[in-house]
């Protein structure tokens, strides 16, 4: 298991490497005069010489990117063109906003398609299962950003129940931060209300992300139940008499979920992808909408340290999809050494 | 005698008899389901909206910028099926249109992607294990390492934003995919004992990744893109969505949802029509994926 991991480490940093390189072409090569970019056609030639000289563009390409991996390394990636600040700060400043987004929608993914899925196969072939699989082509069919403004409609105008905008409601103070997750902040120190008031902010733009993959997964979990079911090992246990809660949970489940988050991790691409839609159109002030702001205004400082740390978060979540994995079935863990 | 009469039925179709039957078996596997007819109906409906937009809309010149304020801001109607947007254009002429930039992007970025991402993967999976593997697979990966929608948000919007940079940008973000696909297949098949023979014989190593090996990949290649153009339409409605893409007045299926929701809830047919095309080319493709699958599919009876 530990070789497996460290593998998997070792290969993880590799593709890395060459995702820097290629962000690294994308914002610094491509765009031409960077300096101008940055300042304006109009601004000052010494300015722009100045500029030059501090993100290493008079040198040859290949010494720029190593002094520019350098510095990334040590969490420096510059300054905003935009902000004006050290994109670093500006990074640690709105990433918990997009955590606290993917996890709660990451919940919402685990337990929908569980929930769902399960029905489905226990009620299979009945209405609930007709119902779920229709709710799946929706999922298919309508993008996270048109849910968005959907929900967006929705709840904003129509039934005004739930929050839509921001992160908290106005008048009410972030808590102490400890995680910069303001739901876990606020349990932690005890500010439940504004705990409570998080949550309720998060439900949307999560909900917008979490819909297509909740009734696809759904979809997946249940073929493989169904497959699995009438395997002949399962008619053996039930003539054994086992209870049939055991029997689902132990022997039906697990085989079966294998195939559900495998989709799930490759689902996870897609949401991070969508999140830079989402909290856009839920105002979120998250890493994603910093993201496609600085892709909008050719921040190219900010954009090679978003896409840095969305390579990063994807490859640990792709890790820990592979260690579930192994840990559920045992033919992966021999074939991991 | 039988070889005569076996001639014969050849020579009276425009198909050998064995061909014949194989259609027949595909044709009975895709219709077996229902939802892959449905899918063949959208897809074809897709197309005639795409190719003959400019003939079937009620209102062409709405197409482009066209002001009639008179009719601006009208609910859907008989006059205008889809209503009218805060320029007085017709909406339904402007979906339908959408439809044309919508398969012009699946088609150029899958016409692109596909052959490249097919090569590299032949190469590295016949060259399984030697250098060249390593490097087209793990260049293949850093290309997977960050959801695609996101590097072809970054790449489009690095150049300037138009139709032909955002389909490079999707372009760019998609033959991985194929090469990857290709070469799980094709580093198997190049194990088998046909292939073997034709290294013996002296093929030349074109002949055998080119008539030996690619054939035996192209079901999954063809269902992977009846499928893509589904996902194909789905990141350009992305990119067009924040402005990345068609550029107005021209529309597409992106830019009007994200124009027509400043104007949510009172104007909701400037979002709701657009989202409802998005939705059917999306779904057709994948209803008709789903039947070429089936209909490649081996086992199952």
């Amino acid at each position: 298991m530990g070789k497996f991991i460290a593998k998997r480490l070792l290969l993880g940093v590799l593709v890395l490497l060459g995702t820097s390189i290629l962000i690294f072409i994308i914002a610094r090569v491509v765009p031409g005069d960077v300096a101008s970019i940055a300042l304006g056609s109009r601004a000052s030639e010494s300015a722009k010489e100045a500029l030059r000289e501090e993100l290493y563009l008079n040198d040859p390409l290949p010494v720029q990117y190593i002094k520019w991996l350098g510095d990334a390394l040590h969490g420096d990636f510059g300054d905003s063109f935009i902000t004006k600040r050290a994109v670093s700060a500006d990074v640690q400043q709105f990433l918990p906003a997009t955590l606290e987004l993917v996890l709660v929608s990451g919940v919402f993914i685990v337990i929908g398609t569980f929930v769902l899925g399960l029905l489905a196969a226990r009620y299979k072939n009945t209405w609930v299962d007709g119902l779920i699989r229709i709710l799946s082509y929706i999922g298919i069919a309508l993008p996270a950003f048109v849910v968005g403004v959907l929900l967006l409609l929705l709840f904003g105008y129509k039934f005004q129940v739930l929050p839509v905008l921001g992160r908290l409601s106005t008048g009410v103070e972030a808590p102490p931060t400890i995680t910069g997750l303001y739901i876990i902040d606020g349990i932690l120190t005890g500010h439940f209300s504004v705990a409570w008031d998080a949550f309720l902010h998060v439900l949307l733009p999560a909900l917008a992300l979490a819909v297509g993959p909740i009734v696809q997964d759904a979809r997946v979990l249940r073929s493989s139940l169904v497959d699995n079911s009438s395997r002949e090992y399962m008619a053996v246990s039930t003539g054994y008499g086992l209870p049939g809660g055991l029997l689902t949970r132990k022997y039906l489940l697990k085989p079966s979920a294998t195939s559900a988050i495998t989709v799930m991790g490759m689902d996870f691409s897609s949401l991070l992808g969508n999140a830079f839609l989402v909290e856009q159109i839920f105002n979120w002030p998250g890493l994603s909408r910093y993201g496609i702001n600085a892709m909008l205004n050719k921040d190219l400082n900010a954009i090679c340290a978003v896409v840095l740390i969305i390579g990063i978060t994807y490859f640990l979540v792709n890790l820990l999809v592979d260690l579930i994995i192994a840990g559920l079935d045992p033919r992966m863990r021999i074939g991991g050494k | 005698m039988s070889q005569k009469a076996n001639a014969r039925v050849e020579r009276k179709g425009f198909l050998s008899p064995s061909t014949r039957e194989n259609l027949r078996i595909y044709r009975y596997k895709f219709t077996r389901n229902k939802l892959s007819v449905l899918g063949l109906i959208l897809v074809l409906l897709s197309l005639f909206f795409a190719f003959f937009a400019l003939k079937i809309v009620p209102y062409p010149e709405h197409i482009g910028s066209f002001v009639d304020y008179a009719n601006a801001n009208q609910p859907p109607s008989g006059a205008h099926w889809f209503g009218t947007d805060q320029m007085g254009r017709d909406v339904f002429s402007r979906v339908i249109y959408c439809f044309r930039g919508a398969l012009q992007m699946s088609v150029v970025v899958l016409a692109i992607s596909v052959p490249v991402g097919t090569l590299l993967g032949l190469i590295a999976g016949y060259y399984h294990g030697t250098w060249i593997d390593t490097v087209i697979m793990r260049i293949t990966d850093v290309f997977l390492s960050v959801p695609a929608l996101i590097l072809a948000l970054c790449i489009a919007s690095i150049l300037e934003p138009n139709m032909t940079n955002s389909m490079l940008a999707v372009t760019i973000m998609w033959w991985p995919w194929y090469a990857r696909l290709v070469y799980g297949q094709a580093s198997s098949i190049s194990g088998e004992y046909f292939v073997k023979n034709a290294e013996l014989v002296g093929a030349s190593r074109m002949h055998i990744l080119l008539r030996e090996i690619l054939p035996n990949c192209l079901s999954p290649i063809l269902t992977k893109m009846a499928l893509d153009v589904g996902w194909v339409i789905l990141m350009g409605a992305s990119l067009s969505f924040v402005g990345l893409g068609e550029q107005p007045p021209t529309p597409a299926f992106g830019q009007m949802i994200s124009d027509g929701a400043n104007y949510m809830p009172d104007m909701w047919w400037l979002t709701i029509f657009p989202a409802a095309g998005v939705a059917f080319m999306i779904l057709g493709f994948n209803f008709l994926g789903d039947g070429i699958r089936d209909m490649f599919d081996k086992g199952g009876h």
